[in-house]
């Protein structure tokens, strides 16, 4: 075999076997673009469930945070949407959904949302009250008020949650063979198939897609800030401590 | 100074510049209370005055505020703007006709200057054209360079300059009627008095209605036409302009409010040309003793003031001055404390009591003496009918 990443050693080889393939015992021809495959499959997984997510949650956040009610919801379904663990629900919805693309893509709504809502509305109450109500006694109406003023503001802390769910969501698309969709954790579980290498080359392309989402929803993140509110550098320091789940990263 | 100057000649737009506001026992209490928090309010503020609120706090001033623009929903009575009830109109479009500027501004921090005070006319789709031009106007008008100033966001401006923005805002859409919430409470003391005489300055000029809320009665007294003094409940206490009010407060509780020092607060309304003046008798080095004599004579005052070819002060003369047939140049004392025509006259007393002096040279903006202010004359300007004292904008300095 030809080994052009020969001198990085195993890691070389996985490199290898996801851009040139190889053939198994039984014939089948894994990696190489049978990994665009299940990268393809990966993507439309996470993006779905993300999609599904961010259409539930961003509204709902705005609209509890905005009426300045709800935080107990926002607040314990983002703790309960930590604990329960996303092979959980998959088991549970077989029962209801039976396996395929139904059964994943909720189970994945599920973790995506917590994150997305909690950052939603915790930026809408971040929002001055005093900003608020000059926006009302100017004559806004509640809508106008939550589209021209709240959202603008929140806009980068829901874009910070939105990039902590992608990235949960990518990270956990991993257990999607376990219920018929064969996506980039195919090889990671079913080693039989794949070989060692096989695996080793699903992990780093898992990696490698996180890593890419978090960098570029950062960047995002970044785009959407208001200019007015880079320059104020006491919000953005208050805004950093309230950053869902993790450090800061504004 | 001119009192019966018509007041829209100098405003921004054609439009009717100022509504009649009127409170009909307009009466709030909040669910689960017992005692109003707003108590049968009825007062009436006419078209182009400022009203100031003021009162202890948890008076109920900010919710009577409130209440015109329906922030806070009347439970009985009704407020009347230019004769229509406010209660039978949509909110947003009401408060789209009714300025706003509350202590904290609430000014938009993604949004710059000029978007900010585009806020309200955008609302009312404004032509873009319109709009852009309005807020250079109206930056000019709170005096900020529109060119400077425009394309800035919040966070780059100091604490006065976002309050002027703040006042542009609630201007925008030209409305009749404005309402201010402690406009000026967040501002240090300097640049809190330089802001209210722009605004009174700004007010002479454009003549709105204003809704004015304080706990400060010295900003109260200064900024008002008329002054409605609540007190805890919601009651209305005493409704006045500030000289009346000062003069005449009409029970245990606004005397205690206005403090007692109402005297001296008086005096901050009026001003020394405001006032009939001693003539002074004036005499030139030169000029026959005789001549100097009989001014004296004609005069309230027991010594003749030394004056150069262009009427500026020298200094009191003695009596050896007027021994020769000529006027010499032989000082008693100088001409000091000298009062400015424009000063008001708590400030002049002051400035009498400090140089240990009966009366002091007056002197007109070109610095030539125009008469003689006397301990006497401020004690009787303290007599005058509060009629005869301008208040709020009509008292500004002439030049103002």
């Amino acid at each position: 075999m030809t080994t052009t990443y020969a001198f990085l050693g195993e890691f070389g080889d996985a490199l290898q076997f996801i851009f040139q393939g190889e053939t198994t015992r039984e014939g089948a021809e894994v990696g190489g673009s049978q990994f665009l495959d299940l990268t393809w499959e990966h993507l439309k997984l996470s993006g779905v469930s993300m999609a599904i997510a961010c259409a539930i949650s961003i509204p709902l956040g705005l609209w509890l945070g905005h009426i300045r009610r709800g935080s107990f919801l926002a607040i314990s379904l983002s703790n309960v949407g930590r604990a329960v663990p996303s092979l959980a629900l998959i088991a549970f919805f077989v029962a209801y959904l039976g396996t395929g693309f139904a059964n994943l893509t909720l189970s994945l709504v599920l973790l995506a949302i917590p994150p997305i809502l909690t950052n939603t509305y915790v930026s809408v109450t971040q929002v001055e009250r005093d900003t608020v109500d000059a926006a009302r006694g100017m004559g806004m109406t509640g809508a106008e008020i939550v589209r021209k003023v709240e959202l603008p503001l929140a806009l980068p802390l829901i874009f910070g949650g939105i990039r902590i769910s992608a990235v949960n969501v990518i990270a956990t698309a991993t257990i999607a063979p376990l219920a018929g969709i064969n996506t980039l954790g195919d090889p990671i579980i079913n080693v039989s198939g794949y070989g060692d290498t096989g695996r080793l080359a699903a992990a780093i392309c898992v990696a490698a897609l996180a890593i890419f989402t978090e960098l570029t929803l950062g960047a995002v993140q970044r785009a959407v800030t208001p200019a007015g509110l880079k320059l104020e550098p006491d919000t953005a320091s208050r805004r950093m401590r309230i950053r869902f789940g993790r450090e800061a990263t504004t | 100074m001119n009192r019966s100057e018509p007041a829209q000649e100098q405003g921004p737009s054609a439009r009717p510049a100022a509504a009649t506001l009127e409170f009909r026992e307009a009466t709030k209490i909040y669910p689960g209370q017992d005692d109003p928090a707003v108590d049968a309010l009825s007062l009436t503020v006419p078209a182009g005055e400022i009203c100031v609120l003021v009162g202890p706090s948890g008076c109920g001033k900010t919710t009577a505020m409130r209440m015109v623009n329906r922030m806070i929903d009347i439970t009985s009575g009704d407020i009347l703007l230019d004769g229509r009830s406010v209660r039978e109109r949509r909110p947003a479009e009401l408060r789209r006709e009714i300025g706003y500027a509350i202590q904290q501004i609430g000014l938009f921090p993604h949004l710059t200057v000029a978007d900010n005070i585009a806020t309200v006319p955008r609302l009312l789709g404004w032509p873009k054209d319109r709009t852009r031009a309005r807020v250079d106007q109206l930056l000019e008008l709170v005096s900020l360079d529109p060119a400077d100033t425009r394309d800035r966001y919040p966070a780059q401006l100091s604490g006065g300059q976002r309050q002027r923005v703040g006042v542009a805002r609630a201007l925008a859409a030209d409305p009749p009627l404005m309402l201010m919430d402690e406009p000026f409470g967040a501002i240090d003391p300097i640049n809190r008095e330089r802001l209210q005489n722009e605004f009174l300055r700004l007010q002479k000029e454009i003549r709105k209605t204003v809704v004015f809320v304080t706990h400060d009665i010295d900003e109260a007294i200064k900024m008002g036409d008329r002054i409605a003094v609540l007190q805890r409940g919601g009651k209305l206490a005493q409704y006045a302009p500030p000289a009346e009010l000062l003069m005449y407060p009409n029970g245990r509780f606004v005397e205690d409010f206005v403090g007692a020092d109402r005297a001296l607060k008086r005096l901050a309304l009026q001003r020394v040309r405001d006032i009939d003046l001693w003539k002074a008798p004036l005499v030139r080095v030169g000029e026959p003793v005789a001549d100097a004599r009989r001014k004296v004579q004609d005069s309230d005052v027991p010594y003749p003031l030394l004056v150069d070819a262009d009427g500026r002060p020298l200094g009191w003369l003695s009596e050896r001055a007027l021994t020769g047939e000529r006027v010499t140049e032989d000082l008693r004392s100088k001409a000091e404390p000298a009062v400015e025509l424009d000063d008001v006259l708590r400030d002049a007393l002051s400035d009498l009591l400090a140089n240990e002096a009966q009366y002091g040279p007056v002197l007109d903006a070109r610095g030539a003496v125009a008469g003689v202010l006397s301990l006497e004359i401020i004690g009787h300007a303290l007599q005058e009918p509060p009629e005869q004292v301008r208040s709020g904008a009509d008292a500004l300095a002439a030049d103002g």
